[in-house]
């Protein structure tokens, strides 16, 4: 069996594997051509038709994120009647919601505005009418605004596919239709887990998170990668960083192993605690029965002397450690090293048992 | 884990036990999921608790606390006498097979019902699909090792493995699931009282050599004393100074009274945290620490891989990282510990630690790498005992049924099991200073199925009085069937109730780790 299909994208003549789409390979070529609802990973719908390109012999545009390359095919990504196709498509979602790109909190990160720009729409040429729902507000992670909302469905396909939360779908149909929890309850109010994946892969201003609101454009946060410190899934995310905060937490799929993006409500929603007013800033030691303020070395001396006299008294084996299955490789390997080589005692653990 | 995360998904059948996944580690709990929604896997859900996954199941054994070394002796005992075991892989790669199969014998289908109260057929239907997989993945976690017989249970999860063949395979394996961000790495790192880095045994004497060697001291041979031995070890007078690094043993311990009275007997207890928790409130000196957003090192995952963590944001007022600390520490005390970075550490660490020789900083930059990674060159570990177990031939161990240390009687009739929610994590200390957590799970629950409830007189989101024999909590009451008749479920995250007042400090011989799922209790309404 012959494993290579051949086809032309742009006049390019390409090689592809049987199944892939046409936007797979031009994805792969380099070639671009926009997206909405496309999301790797979960069911190619073909809902918001920005995609769309001429197949040589077909009687219509076709949504190249769900056709399959065939062998001979030709394909042209920027022809004018493409271009208009998508035009069209991108002026219908303008004037179909609110974006309002002043007050966005998407303003810089929104797929739309990418879109409106580099196909050098001036003003959509329909009525701007925005269906005028309620925004919803009722919960401090995620912020649900329906008149953003472009029915791309990824944050429905991302909850069933993906994170298998099985909360969101689309409700009511035309131009009611619209996405949420069952019921068309409120998040707060629904069985949701507040993973945020749906927020995270929202192309719009639709769904964004709470606390990050006015806290920084996306151009002015610096996303630093690291590993999350809660379970011990080690997954992969940015923390979202300005003025020496954290501003939101947020998952790549391109970091690949072990969590492709996703992230749970603890990772995600979980980091208050960084910035918080009650994390220690001085060392402390104990007087007259109270903790009182210390300098480190004030701290060091204490402790080395009294380790010292205890050691003498009654040996090494009369001090334990316990290390921490919080802390990093390097942090329990020096505090091994220390109970070890600098007490001499085998007394060290971690709380591995509990 | 001896397989990856990323295997999980593409495992035919997948068996959980004692890991309520969903909750505790969610993106794995996530790729279970898919493995059952979207590549057809078969799930099976071994757990006295209605949790998530037993949405997606195919079947699920609602077995009795702590019942688990019976359960998986009666999966044994059909998958044997239906001849669904792996007579080649057991011929040619494990030993001591013959033992547990007569142990298994008697461990019927209907004498595990007796003991188990899983239906037999249930059991027979569960055994017949681990049995029959091409490759088959067990996931536990806590609800397999917290008990007196929680080695017994991880041995009997490895024997049901090597029974049918699914170590040393894609897909296949014995999976903890672990439930702290970097308790692989701690355990790596030999912060255990038996080992050095990378399970080197403090009685090895070629061991005991390269490390003295390495760190220019002699050293002792004697094994130290585990976490869960220490609070006796105060009373009694053998252990005078404390030194606590990133825990909170006052709200993480079982009988949490005791180990107040031994804390408050120390000379010195010394604790490095970034929170004032609930251990240190009892310490005479307590030293500010980054937290890990404010270094760089490396955690190593459930997986055994290791990777990066970066520094994004400054340590607030004089708080320090705690390698920085200690090794501040130690040069105090007249050996000089002069790292200038994290790096220099791990450069250390690849010297003395073969599993982790390979792994360096800039091989980590894009993607973790899952140890034994031996040299410069090698590309890591996906799954382990690959072609030939890590000893030579897998090791089957005959075990009996043990029930657990304290068992419900007249005055304590339910049985008490603990563990986490979703929304929280361990303490509290973190996710109880998270405000959308804190929102979605403001206060603590104890699960009571709705048939205690009326027995006792409880109503739902009413208080009531939880007491064991070591003390007795207040919370509220989620009357819910999430939890069997018989059994309430107490998280522990939460110091105003918090139920390691409760627990029963009794412990498994060898993995010294406390019965937090099966001890006696009352209940009535507060």
């Amino acid at each position: 069996m012959d494993n290579k299909i051949l086809l032309t994208i742009d006049e390019r003549e390409l090689e592809a594997k049987p199944g892939q789409t046409i936007l797979e390979v031009a994805k792969e070529a380099g070639i671009y051509i926009p997206t909405l609802c496309y999301h790797p990973g979960t069911t190619n719908v073909g809902a918001c038709r920005v995609c769309v390109v001429e197949v040589e012999g077909a009687r219509t545009l076709v949504a190249s994120c769900c056709m399959p390359v065939s062998p001979g095919m030709v394909v042209k990504t920027d022809t004018e009647r493409v271009l208009d196709a998508r035009k069209l498509v991108v002026e219908l979602l303008w004037a179909s919601g609110d974006h309002n790109c002043l007050t966005c909190e998407s303003n810089g990160n929104c797929e739309l505005q990418d879109l409106v720009y580099k196909l050098k729409i001036e003003e959509p040429r329909f009525k701007i009418e925005p269906p005028r729902y309620e925004v919803e507000d009722t919960n401090s992670m995620i912020q649900k605004d329906m008149n953003k909302c472009i029915l791309c469905g990824r944050c429905v396909r991302v909850c069933n596919e993906i994170q298998v939360n099985e909360i969101l779908d689309f409700s009511m149909r035309g131009s009611h239709a619209r996405v949420g929890p069952a019921f068309d309850a409120d998040y707060i109010d629904s069985e949701c887990y507040f993973c945020g994946e749906c927020v995270d892969v929202c192309p719009v201003g639709a769904l964004t998170f709470k606390q990050a609101r006015f806290e920084g454009r996306p151009w002015e946060t610096e996303k630093v990668r690291t590993t999350c410190t809660y379970c011990g899934v080690g997954c992969q995310l940015d923390l979202n960083v300005l003025n020496g905060k954290i501003v939101k937490v947020t998952g790549n799929s391109e970091y690949g192993e072990p969590n492709q993006g996703s992230l749970c409500v603890k990772g995600r929603f979980g980091m208050d605690f960084v910035n918080h007013q009650d994390r220690l800033t001085t060392p402390l030691i104990r007087k007259n029965g109270e903790l009182k303020e210390a300098t480190w070395d004030e701290a060091y001396d204490f402790i080395t002397e009294k380790i010292a006299a205890i050691k003498r008294e009654n040996g090494a084996d009369s001090i334990a450690g316990f290390s921490s299955a919080r802390c990093t490789n390097e942090e329990n390997y020096l505090f091994q090293k220390f109970m070890r080589a600098v007490i001499g005692t085998n007394n060290v653990d971690h709380c591995a048992r509990l | 884990m001896t397989n990856s995360i990323g295997e999980i998904e593409f495992s035919n059948v997948i068996l959980a036990t004692g890991t309520n996944t969903t909750e505790n580690h969610p993106v794995i709990g996530s790729k279970v999921k898919r493995a059952v929604r979207r590549h057809g896997a078969k799930l099976i859900v071994i757990d006295p608790r209605e949790i998530d996954l037993t949405k997606y199941a195919d079947i699920w054994l609602r077995q009795k606390p702590g019942t688990d070394v019976a359960v998986i002796n009666g999966l044994m005992n059909v998958i044997i006498s239906e001849g669904l075991h792996a007579e080649k892989y057991i011929g040619e790669r494990t030993e001591g097979f013959e033992a547990v199969k007569e142990t298994v014998e008697k461990y019927t289908p209907e004498y595990v019902e007796e003991i188990s109260g899983i239906p037999a057929e249930d059991l027979k239907t569960a055994a017949r699909m681990y049995g029959s997989a091409e490759s088959a993945s067990i996931l536990y976690a806590m609800g397999i090792t917290q008990h007196t017989t929680g080695t017994d249970n991880v041995k009997s999860c490895a024997n049901l493995a090597m029974l049918c063949g699914n170590v040393g395979i894609e897909g296949g394996g014995v999976n903890p699931l672990r439930g702290q961000n970097n308790v692989q790495g701690a355990c790596d790192m030999g912060a255990l009282p038996n080992v050095f880095p990378a399970y080197q045994q403090v009685t090895g004497d070629e061991a005991r050599a390269k490390f003295e060697k390495a760190w220019g001291v002699s050293l002792s041979g004697t094994p130290g004393i585990t976490v869960t031995e220490v609070p006796d070890a105060i009373i009694n007078g053998k252990v005078k100074a404390l030194y606590v690094m990133g825990e909170n043993p006052m709200l993480s311990d079982p009988d949490l009274s005791h180990l107040e009275k031994a804390l408050k007997k120390l000379d010195i207890l010394v604790v490095q945290d970034i929170f004032l928790n609930e251990t240190g409130e009892l310490a005479d000196v307590v030293l500010p620490s980054a937290c890990f957003a404010e270094k760089d090192g490396t955690f190593s995952n459930t997986e055994r891989r290791v990777q990066l963590i970066r520094k994004a944001v400054d340590a607030p007022g004089d708080a320090k990282p705690d390698w920085q600390i200690i090794s501040e520490l130690a040069t105090k005390m007249d050996y000089a510990m002069d790292y200038s970075s994290t790096r220099e550490i791990m450069d250390e660490v690849n010297e003395l630690a073969p599993s982790y020789a390979g792994i360096t900083y800039e091989r980590i930059e894009k993607e973790g790498i899952p140890w034994p990674c031996p040299s410069a060159d090698h590309p890591g570990t996906k799954y382990l005992h690959k072609d030939k177990f890590a000893r030579g031939l897998g090791l089957f161990h005959a075990i009996e049924y043990i029930a657990p240390a304290e068992l419900p009687d007249d005055e304590y009739p339910l049985i008490l099991s603990t563990g986490r929610v979703l929304y929280h994590f361990h303490t509290g200390t973190m996710t109880r200073r998270a405000k959308g957590p804190s929102e979605r799970y403001p206060e603590s629950l104890v699960e009571i199925n709705p048939a205690d409830a009326e027995k006792y007189g409880i109503e739902d989101g009413k208080s009531i009085k939880v007491a064991t024999r070591r003390g007795s909590v207040e919370a509220k009451a989620s009357v819910t069937g999430r939890s069997p008749e018989g059994t309430i479920f107490a998280n522990f995250h939460f110091r105003e109730a918090a139920v390691n007042l409760l627990t029963n400090p009794a412990m498994d011989p060898i993995g010294k780790i406390p019965e937090y799922k099966v001890c006696a209790v009352k209940i009535e309404a507060a």
